[in-house]
């Protein structure tokens, strides 16, 4: 009776991994590697994967710098409302993509945000490629260095207080050096959040080609023009890096 | 010397409470605390050390009222049970976190010297993972004295050692307090320890602290 019920249990995991098996084993079989090749050396291809890579990375970097002191003051310190704050942390990640992007939009036609926007423009721009990628990949990044900083005992950074170091110190040089993993999986995990966002960059930075055209982007537009064979190429390239990014992630030991 | 005067603390949710604890510790006194199973005995260190704020009462450390201080100024060494060790540094790099963060300049002789007294040359080099429970709890105390504390605040130091080990470090322990002429307080849960350690016993029973016995060990 045991022995059904595990292998139950295993034939459904084995069937959930086997239907995606099949996706992405019929996507790839879909484009042969001289259509791949002949996509990807685009000038508007290349041009949308050395901007989702450069993009990525700044979203991610950011996301990381922002998740770091979120994450500790979460994981270590009690306040009224922690629930609460808690709870509104995760907005981003619960909000429908399209929704982030109005919610951009409509910010930057505010007073303040059109006083940002002298400074700095982001409507439709590179720069708003990175605050759309940012918003979302940040909640993503917070939730992962929070989970490193609850499974780290506070009690070393503790023991470096009485040692003659601030609170400051016994982050920097105790908390930080023992979540590096944690970091890498913050990034990783900021950085594939942020290759595959579509929604907050079309609506708010635009679909402009050779501008502000990401990978999901382009997918969009060649899908949109009938060009069945480019989208497939560049999902194939997309789901490469994704791999590559979640083997990074295991990689690091964290379960995240 | 070690004064807690009306020291009360409550923990979340009511599970135990300090009602106004209050005890002396001489200088260059071996002191160990004894106690039941959650009593508020790593509490009553913490709020000594600084990591905890008490509802109400002083923490005095060699005269001085240290209880809104924090920990960095309270010049304590602390050790907890589990010594946290920093996971990420090497022996080495332990041991001179003190010296760094308080920016001694004597620091280099320090650390040779403690290296040499507790026996740990060979282990500079090595990463907390790399070490046995003795080594580990050396390295600790190292640390600890690297900092150069008039008081030394052990919490259950010796629980995770073997039999073997755990006499050496009795041994250890007492010498060191000799040698660098620490307060300590000691807590622990074994009445052997107690024995071979105290030179003033205490127990904290009800949330008060009641001395048991005071002479040489």
């Amino acid at each position: 009776m045991r022995r059904l019920f595990w292998i139950t249990l295993t034939l459904i995991t084995a069937g959930y991994l086997f239907f995606w098996f099949l996706l992405i084993a019929a996507t790839a079989g879909y484009s042969t590697p001289e259509a791949w090749l002949q996509t990807v050396m685009k000038p508007e291809i290349r041009h949308a994967t050395g901007l989702s890579l450069l993009t990525c990375t700044a979203a991610a970097g950011t996301s990381l710098l922002l998740a770091i002191p979120i994450g500790y003051l979460m994981a270590r310190h009690e306040f009224r409302g922690k629930t609460w704050v808690d709870a509104a942390l995760d907005i981003p990640i619960v909000l429908p993509p399209m929704v982030v992007g109005i919610c951009l939009l409509i910010f930057f036609q505010t007073s303040l945000g059109q006083a940002i926007e002298k400074v700095i423009p982001f409507t439709y721009t590179v720069a708003g490629v990175v605050l759309a990628q940012f918003v979302v990949a940040a909640a993503f990044a917070i939730r992962t260095m929070r989970g490193t900083f609850d499974h780290l005992s506070p009690r070393p950074e503790q023991v470096a207080l009485t040692l003659g170091a601030t609170d400051f110190q016994a982050l920097w040089h105790v908390a930080l050096p023992a979540a590096r993993r944690g970091m890498l999986a913050a990034f990783c995990i900021s950085w594939a959040r942020s290759l595959g966002e579509f929604g907050p960059i079309l609506v708010f930075a635009g679909a402009t080609r050779m501008k502000t055209e990401v990978l999901p982007t382009t997918v969009w537009l060649e899908l949109s023009v009938g060009n069945l064979e480019s989208a497939v190429a560049v999902s194939l390239g997309m789901i490469v890096i994704a791999v590559l990014v979640l083997v990074t992630v295991r990689a690091t030991g964290e379960r995240v | 010397m070690i004064t807690l005067d009306s020291i009360s603390w409550t923990a979340p949710g009511g599970r135990f409470a300090l009602q106004n604890v209050s005890l002396a510790i001489p200088d260059n006194t071996y002191a160990v605390l004894m106690g039941s199973t959650g009593c508020g005995k790593t509490t009553l260190i913490e709020i000594i050390c600084g990591l905890r704020r008490p509802r109400g009462g002083r923490v005095l450390l060699d005269g001085r009222d240290v209880t809104r201080l924090e920990p960095r100024e309270r010049g304590i060494g602390y050790v907890p049970q589990d010594l946290a060790l920093f996971p990420a540094k090497r022996v080495r790099e332990q041991i001179h976190f003190p010296i760094k963060m308080r920016g001694m300049r004597d620091g280099e002789k320090i650390v040779q010297e403690l290296v040499e007294e507790l026996g740990i040359e060979h282990l500079m080099d090595r990463l907390p993972d790399m070490l046995s429970g003795g080594e580990k709890q050396r390295v600790a105390l190292a640390r600890a004295l690297a900092a150069q504390p008039r008081v030394l605040l052990l919490d259950e130091p010796l629980s995770a050692l073997d039999e073997t080990t755990h006499g050496t470090a009795l041994e250890l322990l007492r010498t060191l307090q000799a040698r660098h002429s620490l307060t300590v307080l000691h807590v622990t849960h074994s009445p052997s320890e107690a024995a071979a350690l105290g030179q003033m016993r205490l127990r904290l029973l009800d949330g008060c602290v009641v001395e048991v016995a005071t002479g040489s060990a």
